[in-house]
């Protein structure tokens, strides 16, 4: 929040410690809640093991082995191999890094285009306000699991490489998820905006510039913040879901979902656990975790939650 | 008194607000909560606004600085009609004509830095650099009773009575020549509200203000203001200054509001004025007089004919027709 105070930052560099107040106070309440903390040490964890755990391993998460096939955990493979003789435990870190920049990434989009959109409707009002928010009425009425299985067979249909079809996914998934977002945020402006401080703003003079983005948006960021971490989690489930039925990130690179896919038969379903269980613990844990975190924020971060 | 001096001139103003019910949303009233007011405020006045809750008092401030948009009349500003002016002249002008607000818990942004909410609006109008703010800020922050070190705090760290302080800052750096002051000190409690009144006189001698002093407390009207205006229902029923207004009080609702003033004095009896019931709907007024519901003199005159607001003398203004 430093940055948003320009006049202190002119002629006292340091300050002293009380200052941040807001954001200290709501952190320190934050690490009291030990579920929380959990739910945001295993996410920590998660990222870890997946973006650093695959450079240890000595085996490539995409080389075939066919002498290796299908191998029950073991000393060498920790996890077991696969179908193509593949060590799951490499396969399952590698796909958590698509899974979790998937996820990362469309929520990034996704919040920053319903902010922007939100921001204006209910700042501005008006025929603009009209415009964003039937768009996204328009959108809301389309069940999206069926709009992303369509666009998902369109791009299969249209051969889309499978490099660009990670960052096409990112892209629908934001789609669908900012008008809710979207609504959200143009709600809370409506409701500010007839606040008295934005009143005393009116008084003052201030331009449009500085009433959005240093009085207006400040005060919607923890909503921000708590809306943001559930909703990756979403996108993890639905990439995942996506995925598992082959029509989000294609094989050979491995995400949670089309790993779970590949085990998608009975023999492999009952003989060899250890192809699917890796992966749907992995979907499991971390869209739990990333929940309990955001469920821990939300009461930190709304003030109109007693506590 | 000539109009080249006014700075300001409220001119028959009037806001309606309209009230729709229905299916179809159709407006079948309106709520007359200004009707028909005139003020005048020279450079350097005071000019008091008294009236209980309902009277529309705050409205006739927030029309001034249109806060809220008027129905009719025409708010002249060193003789520039506030309503003629487009968005961006508005706020140009805005710096000279300033409002304080009543409540100063909500009337703070609480992500705002105390030292960034006086500040910026001189950014934002070119009044300052960057650089120089701090300076200003600290100046102000002195003025106003508060210190230097308070400016890097947020307001939720601030009591009630300095919050209205970073209030009466945040007016004041602008350096206006006029401060609509509604009820700036009736969220504060009374050894602050002294306080408060003493820093707005202390600021007038210094700065040569002008302020619009709305409040529904005549001692503390008493103390600050030149001239006092008193208004019922949306309508003033009496102008004049002070010191006429305390000692020959003409309209029997002001003779009303000041008998109910507290007086230190415990064996002093005099006649209290008690008025029934409470003040009748805006939406609704009363024919004739709009007070004669209440009035403890009313005549038949009352109920029938509306009285003029008429020059009782030495321009002491007031709508009765019994006075």
């Amino acid at each position: 929040m430093s940055s948003m105070s320009e006049i202190s930052t002119g002629k006292v560099p340091k300050r002293t410690p009380l200052k941040s107040s807001i954001w200290k106070q709501s952190m320190h309440r934050l690490f009291k809640d030990k579920l929380a903390v959990t739910g945001l040490i295993v996410v920590i964890i998660m990222f870890i093991a997946c973006f650093i755990g695959p450079i240890f391993s000595p085996y490539s998460a995409n080389k075939i082995h066919m002498n290796i096939m299908n191998h029950p955990p073991n000393m060498r493979h920790w996890l077991g191999t696969d179908g193509l003789g593949r060590d799951v435990l490499t396969r399952v870190l590698q796909a958590g890094r698509i899974s979790l920049t998937v996820g990362l990434a469309s929520m990034i989009l996704s919040v920053f285009i319903g902010t922007l959109l939100g921001a204006i409707a209910g700042y501005f009002r008006g025929i603009i306000d009209q415009i964003i928010m039937r768009a996204a009425d328009l959108l809301l009425t389309i069940p999206s699991l069926p709009l992303l299985f369509i666009f998902g067979a369109l791009l299969s249909e249209w051969k889309v490489p499978t490099d660009y079809r990670m960052y096409i996914v990112m892209v629908m998934l934001s789609l669908i998820g900012w008008p809710s977002l979207a609504r959200m945020v143009r709600g809370q402006m409506l409701s500010l905006r007839e606040r008295e401080f934005m009143q005393a703003a009116t008084v003052l003079g201030l331009s449009s510039r500085r009433k959005l983005f240093h009085h207006l948006l400040p005060n919607i960021v923890p909503l921000l913040i708590v809306i943001a971490t559930l909703n990756i989690g979403g996108s993890i489930l639905t990439e995942s879901v996506l995925s598992f039925f082959g029509l989000g990130v294609m094989p050979p690179t491995a995400t949670w979902g089309n790993m779970i896919d590949a085990a998608n038969n009975m023999l492999d379903f009952q003989n060899r656990p250890w192809l699917w269980i890796p992966p749907g613990f992995s979907i499991f844990v971390t869209v739990i975790a990333i929940n309990i975190f955001g469920d821990g924020l939300r009461d930190v971060l709304d003030p109109k939650k007693k506590r | 008194m000539s109009i080249a001096e006014d700075l300001l001139e409220v001119n028959h103003l009037k806001k309606y607000f309209p009230i729709k019910s229905g299916l179809l949303n159709r407006t079948t009233g309106y709520v007359k909560a200004v009707d028909d007011i005139s003020i005048q405020i020279r450079v350097g006045e005071t000019f008091g606004l008294v009236g209980e809750s309902g009277s529309g008092k705050s409205t006739v401030g927030r029309s001034i600085v249109r806060l809220i948009e008027k129905t009719e009349g025409e708010v002249k500003f060193k003789g520039i009609n506030v309503y003629d002016l487009g968005p961006e002249e508005l706020r140009k002008l805005r710096p000279q004509m300033q409002l304080i607000f009543q409540d100063p818990y909500s009337s703070l942004n609480p992500r705002v830095r105390v030292g960034d909410a006086i500040g910026e609006a001189l950014l934002d109008h070119g009044l300052a650099t960057r650089g120089e703010i701090r300076d200003h800020v600290e100046e102000v922050l002195r003025s106003c009773g508060l210190s230097s070190y308070h400016i890097d705090r947020f307001p939720h760290e601030f009591s009630g009575g300095q919050r209205q302080r970073i209030g009466i800052a945040r007016a004041l750096i602008l350096n206006p020549d006029l401060i609509i002051a509604d009820e700036p000190v009736s969220a504060l409690d009374v050894s602050i509200q002294a306080q408060i009144i003493n820093l707005f006189r202390n600021l007038q001698e210094t700065r040569g203000l002008a302020y619009l002093f709305i409040s529904h407390d005549l001692s503390v009207v008493e103390h600050l203001c030149n001239r006092i205006g008193v208004m019922y229902l949306g309508s003033m029923v009496e102008t004049s200054s002070r010191d006429e207004l305390f000692q020959n009080p003409l309209h029997p609702y002001t003779k009303a509001l000041l008998s109910a003033v507290p007086i230190p004095i415990p064996k002093l009896k005099r006649e209290r004025i008690v008025l029934k019931g409470d003040i009748p709907s805006p939406a609704n007024p009363p024919l004739g007089c709009k007070f004669h519901t209440r009035c403890p003199f009313a005549i038949g005159r009352c109920k029938e004919e509306v009285p003029e607001f008429r020059d009782a003398g030495g321009n002491h203004f007031v709508a009765c027709h019994l006075a």
